[in-house]
């Protein structure tokens, strides 16, 4: 009850109360103003009279207490049933107007887009001329997009892999476990999250042999999609996605143990930020080079061989590296807090 | 063509909405993934094979696998399958 008490006194209600009576209670002054008059008689109190005034006083008191009590327990009451259900339809019947609300402003922007594939839209202007015309000559990959998204767009893409990196960084700071051996709370650390993998089913024979089949396709896939990127669909993100899902499927079929002898933090660190910067002064070389008509080695040598199309295909397996090392960094981290 | 559509854009609507008002988490991520795929489908539909192999890797398969580490992580799946007397809570 001293907690129900406590709260109700804190609260804003009997606190603006008490503001609006002028700081102090009712109760008091009305007793103050007793004693005086009962002082009008005489000089001073008499005995019978101190103890009539406290017997008084102390019958006030508990009758004060009482009323307390008996509206704190009706307060409390309320709120914990009618006061909930209210609080349930109100917030039931605001993520509906929300919702609806929502949708309408959402459907009345879509009534204002454009029709879908029509000619005459705002997106078919000379950019997206020059692209489909001129691209496959001045980029050489045959694959339009490739073309674009590395080299019209070069810039763009670096920002998304920076993105990419700069998420993996983030995870890296909220989930890493420092490996000092020294430090107790990171071995305790170590230990729980060692813990929670412990009931999991380890050396699964049908998913190991399984895994022994598929994992060389899928990187294989994962490859030629990085490789093919300007001539096929495909490209640095999706065959680097591919890459690290194969390999998180070898680390769920035969362990940590396996996987670290060839990727450790280490190897992560390495391959992202040579990576990255292998992109970034590839592409600052080209930019300089073309805004500048100078010279330039690099060259889109013939559409639809392998090593063509200028840069694109390097800058896709810079990508890809970036995307795998960074997928497969996401979810060793979830699982050990560790490489 | 046009009927396959119009079934893969329905279904990408139901699997939409009975994520969000599905009660089972797992559930949910396993609803999806199963959106994401559909997705795919139509972006081969609509010409455009690099997002659809995009999708198919990144939408099907790597967020839902981040996702369910992430409940592995929390102990949800294992609170939901065993109620309360699940070993995740124990070791705390």
């Amino acid at each position: 009850m001293a907690k129900i008490r406590n709260d109700y006194e804190h609260s804003w209600w009997p606190r603006l109360l008490q503001w609006l009576e002028d700081g102090s209670t009712r109760l008091d002054d009305e007793l103050t103003a007793e004693m005086d008059e009962s002082r009008e008689g005489h000089l001073l109190p008499t005995h019978e009279d101190v103890a009539a005034h406290e017997a008084k006083l102390e019958e006030r008191r508990n009758q004060k207490l009482a009323d307390e009590l008996a509206m704190y327990a009706h307060a409390h009451e309320w709120t914990r049933t009618k006061g909930a259900k209210l609080a349930n339809w109100a917030y039931r019947i605001m993520s509906v107007v929300i919702c609806v609300s929502i949708i309408w402003v959402l459907l009345q922007t879509a009534a204002y887009l454009p029709p879908f594939g029509s000619p005459d839209n705002p997106v078919n202007n000379e950019v997206s001329q020059r692209y489909i015309e001129k691209g496959m000559e001045e980029t050489g990959a045959v694959n339009i997009v490739a073309g674009m998204i590395l080299d019209y767009r070069a810039f763009d893409t670096l920002g998304e892999s920076n993105v990419l990196f700069i998420a993996a960084c983030s995870v890296l700071i909220l989930l890493r476990v420092s490996s000092d051996k020294h430090d107790p709370t990171s071995v305790h650390q170590l230990e729980v999250e060692a813990d929670d993998r412990m009931y999991e089913p380890k050396n699964d024979i049908i998913l190991q042999h399984t895994v022994a089949f598929l994992v060389p396709v899928i990187l294989l896939f994962g490859v030629y999609g990085v490789m093919n990127g300007h001539i096929s669909p495909g490209g640095g993100f999706s065959g680097g996605a591919i890459m690290g899902a194969a390999l998180i499927l070898y680390l769920n079929a035969f362990g940590f143990k396996r996987t670290e002898r060839f990727f450790t933090f280490k190897t992560f660190k390495t391959v992202s930020v040579c990576a990255l910067s292998f992109y970034a002064i590839s592409k600052a070389y080209s930019f300089f080079t073309g805004a500048n008509h100078l010279h330039s080695f690099i060259t889109p040598g013939t559409p639809g061989k392998l090593f063509s199309a200028g840069l694109i295909p390097y800058l896709n397996i810079a990508v890809g590296a970036v995307v795998c090392c960074t997928m497969y960094a996401f979810y060793t981290h979830f699982r050990k807090g560790d490489m | 063509m046009e009927f396959l559509n119009i079934i893969l854009l329905v279904f990408i609507i139901v699997c939409a909405v009975s994520v969000s008002l599905t009660k089972n988490l797992f559930t949910s991520i396993v609803i999806f993934m199963s959106q994401s795929l559909a997705m795919s489908v139509i972006w081969i539909m609509l010409e455009s094979p690099d997002l659809a192999v995009t999708e198919a890797a990144v939408g099907a398969g790597i967020t839902s696998l981040l996702l369910f580490v992430t409940l592995k992580k929390i102990h949800a799946i294992d609170q939901q399958k065993k109620g309360a007397t699940s070993h995740g809570e124990n070791q705390e």
